[in-house]
């Protein structure tokens, strides 16, 4: 094993240098380090003035995504190691406005978040006091896969269609109204069904099925968003855009 | 300077703040609120939350015994008032989360399905697999979109808050993308900024747990209390600290040492049996789980390996399906960042630092001695979890006592005063002065703002870990000054405005000296051994002295000071802890 390893890191900062550059750092290598832990080492002992976003350092959070030799990964969940013996190149996640060096401006996907109305509506919302909602355990398999994401921003960087159509809402979001959509204790396809039937909603996309590949939590947001189109073909949701009558 | 103004200001985007904005907005909807959180909330450390959320919903259970394991496990340092309050508050706050659509593990009939956690003598943990964190953060978030009179800050920096003669007018932030300083203006000021793992070094908390809030308070002169009782967490992964959620022992795992030998039973924790016993065993409360491993650690029973010593938690007997059911990200974390498998290897595991049951010193309502602010969830102490929290009734807390708080704040925005005192606004732009005049400009080098960071951790695990004495304590103290005049000397590579990560730690480490002061001088003070606070000068719980909660103020010196305040009890007079029995 090598004692170190060089980084190629993407540089950027709006103010002063102007064009984008690629710095080399050259960091201790051990086996048990990530990707992260590479940078955590350039930020505390080398240059502090690094900027890219980490918090949990657990796979859940969703904070650390970045380009990793061409790749979207979570960088707190890649091993330095198959990238030996480098150098290796790590960049923001592509697809996103560049705000500093690895941060990318997420705002965009915020707003797609709201608009599929992520939550769970009803003509009749019970007290607490009443108890649960019942749901059975297969049930809950229904849209358990889809309640996974962890809102990492991968699959919008895998996506071609993201790239040439900035309006589309993407997978992560598609795949969350299907979350709740599919999810027995709701009742608001319908009101969902007016943006993903948009034009920018499903209809964009074009099955590349990069999304699902590099999803790190198995949503399988493809999927998802191929299964809402079988739907909506068929009188299921016709049946939900008639106004009074539920599934 | 840019003031932007709010009827309720909550800081921190977690489970406790999502839960006080939501009860804000469902309390009175025409009242305006602002969630200013330093990271977009979904990744506040809510979401890491593994094992379950604990609430009485079977019939075989009580609120009494509920309020019984949670008074014994904190070593009768809980103010028994607030359990009750707590306990009889969780069943309906958990199943509001239900009908928002929190995906809590059901059984075949469609109900709520409960597990067993350490220190609860019945099945009473709600679980959501072991991403429990993860679905509560989610859900409270994706419901929270729905509130038009909810707004967010994402990625503002909290830096203080504004305080005036007594009354909290709101708070001072940077604003990442952009650099900018704005003066936040409430009329109620909501701390849920969580706890500050980060004065260690070894710790399941995320780097941003600094304990912000914490230092905000501290330095407004709101009382912190017991701060000298941190938890260590019995089942870390080792080099990483990534926890191993507790559901492993409450679905039935063994700790077992390098003989491969059941410890615990050496340990006044009763007898193993080969199914899980509650309150017995792996199944007992995480202090005395923690000290167990040092007591194995001294007899050389531990195993060493390249990131020092472990034991062994043992889940293989559980078997395949079990473990993808109940345990999936417990597999996951231990093939992505330990390189093993559960299901057929042993898991190395070391205690790890996890949870500060001390805050914000606050009554029932989450009102603090500060007219105008009002805390919650890990930042504040109510308290509940006196001197070992048990697990799984954290996650609970942020919903009973969030919403509580919010609802407080509600009532305290009438009362406010329409304009902010000149005095705040003064403070703010002092602020903004200190930052961009002072930290920003470039400057001649100086140390690093790492160094003292990971002085300070060092320093802190070296002498107010598990096991204390007054020799460590006074060395820490005496640290923490040193490390304190140092940050003066301090300097930032980085002078940009945009996204300037090295000015954030810089404010995140003054935050963390704070904290770990406080935590260093009511170690000191506090001269017994209660739940996670062991002095070896001191081995025995001392209830004549110290039935008693710790308060530590900073004086008009700049002195931390402590004094004590005594524990309310209500109905269960203070006995010894027995486990395994
Ligand atoms: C790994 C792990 C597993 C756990 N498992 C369980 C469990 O199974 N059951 C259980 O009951 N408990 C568990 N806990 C404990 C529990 O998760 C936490 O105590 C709880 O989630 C804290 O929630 P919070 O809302 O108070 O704070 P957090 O979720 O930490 O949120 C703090 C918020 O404050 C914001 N903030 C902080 N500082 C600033 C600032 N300066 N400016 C602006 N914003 C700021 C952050 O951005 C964040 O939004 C676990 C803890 C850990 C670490
Ligand atoms: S669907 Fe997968 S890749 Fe996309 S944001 Fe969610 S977790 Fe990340």
């Amino acid at each position: 094993m090598p004692d170190t390893v060089k980084l190629e890191v993407f540089r950027y900062r709006p103010e002063g240098e102007g064009e984008p550059l690629y710095e080399t750092f050259e960091v201790p290598y051990r086996d048990e380090w990530m990707v992260l832990d590479a940078l955590n080492q350039i930020k505390d002992h080398q240059d502090g003035t690094l900027s890219y976003r980490w918090a949990c350092r657990m796979g859940v959070c969703g904070s650390c995504g970045m380009t990793v030799n061409g790749e979207p990964v979570l960088t707190c969940a890649t091993y330095l190691e198959p990238f030996l013996p480098g150098p290796i190149r790590v960049e923001p996640l592509h697809g996103f406005p560049v705000i500093r060096d690895l941060v990318g401006d997420l705002e965009d996907f915020v707003g797609k978040l709201q608009r599929v109305k992520p939550w769970i509506i009803r003509e009749e919302e019970r007290s607490p006091s009443e108890g649960e909602y019942l749901q059975t355990p297969e049930e809950m398999d229904a849209y358990k896969r889809y309640s996974m994401c962890i809102n990492c921003m991968l699959c919008y960087a895998a996506c071609p269609i993201y790239e040439l159509e900035p309006g589309f809402i993407g997978p992560a979001a598609i795949a969350l109204a299907q979350r709740y959509n599919l999810d027995s204790r709701d009742e608001g396809a319908r009101e969902r069904h007016e943006v993903l039937a948009e034009h920018e909603g499903v209809w964009s996309c074009t099955f590349v099925g990069e999304c699902s590949i590099v999803c790190p939590k198995d949503v399988d947001p493809a999927g998802a968003i191929q299964r809402y189109k079988v739907d909506a073909t068929l009188d299921f949701f016709r049946s939900l855009v008639t106004p009074g009558r539920s599934p | 300077m840019e003031t932007v103004h709010h009827d309720v200001l909550v800081i921190g985007g977690g489970g406790a703040g999502l839960r006080a904005a939501i009860a804000v907005a469902e309390a009175d909807p025409r009242l305006t609120v602002g969630v200013a959180s330093k990271v977009y909330p979904m990744r506040s450390h809510t979401v890491s939350a593994e094992g379950g959320a604990a609430a009485v919903i079977r019939p075989d259970d009580s609120l009494d015994e509920h309020a019984y394991d949670t008074i014994s496990g904190g070593d009768w340092l809980c103010d028994q008032d607030a359990v009750e309050v707590f306990v009889q508050e969780a069943p309906e706050e958990m199943l509001r989360l239900e009908h928002w659509g929190c995906p809590w593990g059901r059984n075949p009939d469609g109900r709520i399905a409960t597990r067993p956690f350490g220190g609860m003598k019945l099945e009473r943990t709600w679980y959501a697999a072991d991403k429990t964190g993860f679905h509560l953060l989610h859900t409270l978030y994706q419901t929270s979109l729905r509130f038009p009179s909810i707004s967010f800050h994402d990625e503002w920096f909290v830096v203080d808050l504004l305080v005036d003669k007594g009354r909290c007018h709101g708070a001072v932030a940077i604003e990442l993308a952009s650099g900018k300083i704005v003066a936040l203006i409430a009329r109620s000021v909501v701390l849920c900024t969580g706890g500050g793992g980060r004065i260690y070094p070894f710790t399941t908390n995320a780097n941003i747990k600094t304990g912000d809030g914490m230092a905000f308070a501290y330095r407004a002169g709101v009382p912190l209390k017991d701060m000298e009782f941190i938890q260590y967490h019995p089942t870390g992964l080792p080099f990483t600290g990534i926890l191993i959620t507790e559901a492993t022992r409450g679905e039935g795992g063994w700790l077992v040492n390098k003989d491969g030998y059941r410890y615990l039973q050496d340990y006044d924790l009763g007898t193993p049996e080969p199914k899980p016993v509650k309150r017995s065993m792996e199944l007992g409360p995480r202090d005395r789980l923690s000290q167990a491993f040092v007591g194995e650690e001294e007899k050389g029973r531990t195993v060493t390996t390249q990131w020092g010593e472990v034991v062994h938690l043992d889940i293989r007997h559980l078997g395949e399906k079990l473990i993808d059911e109940r345990l999936p990200f417990v597999r996951e974390l231990c093939r992505k960042y330990q390189k093993i498998d559960p299901v057929r290897e042993l898991i190395p595991v070391r205690p790890v630092v996890h949870y500060m049951m001390g805050g914000v010193h606050t009554d029932i309502d989450g009102a603090t001695p500060v007219a105008g602010l009002f805390a919650a969830g890990e930042v504040a102490c109510v308290s509940i979890n006196g001197a070992n929290r048990l697990g799984s009734n954290s996650l609970t807390e942020l919903l009973v006592f969030g919403a509580r708080a919010g609802r407080r704040a509600v009532r305290e925005a009438g009362d406010a005063p329409d304009r902010p005192p000149d005095a705040a606004l003064t403070q703010a732009l002092d602020m903004e002065r200190q930052i961009h005049g002072n930290l920003l400009r470039p400057a001649e080098k100086g140390e690093r703002v790492a160094t003292i960071r990971e002085e300070m951790q060092t320093s802190l695990e070296a002498h107010a870990g598990i096991y204390r004495e007054e020799e460590g304590l006074t060395t820490a103290r005496d640290k923490l000054q040193e490390l304190r005049d140092r940050m003066a000397g301090v300097t930032l590579d980085d002078t940009s405005l945009t996204f300037n990560t090295e000015l954030l730690h810089y404010l995140e480490v003054r935050n963390l000296l704070d904290v770990a002061e406080a935590v260093v001088h009511s170690a000191l003070n506090r001269e017994e051994s209660r739940g996670s606070h062991q002095r070896r000068d001191f081995p025995e719980r001392n209830d004549d002295r110290f039935l008693a909660h710790s308060l530590v103020r900073r004086s008009v010196e700049g002195e931390p000071e402590v004094e004590l305040l005594p524990v309310t009890i209500t109905r269960w007079e203070p006995a010894e802890r027995v486990y395994g029995k």
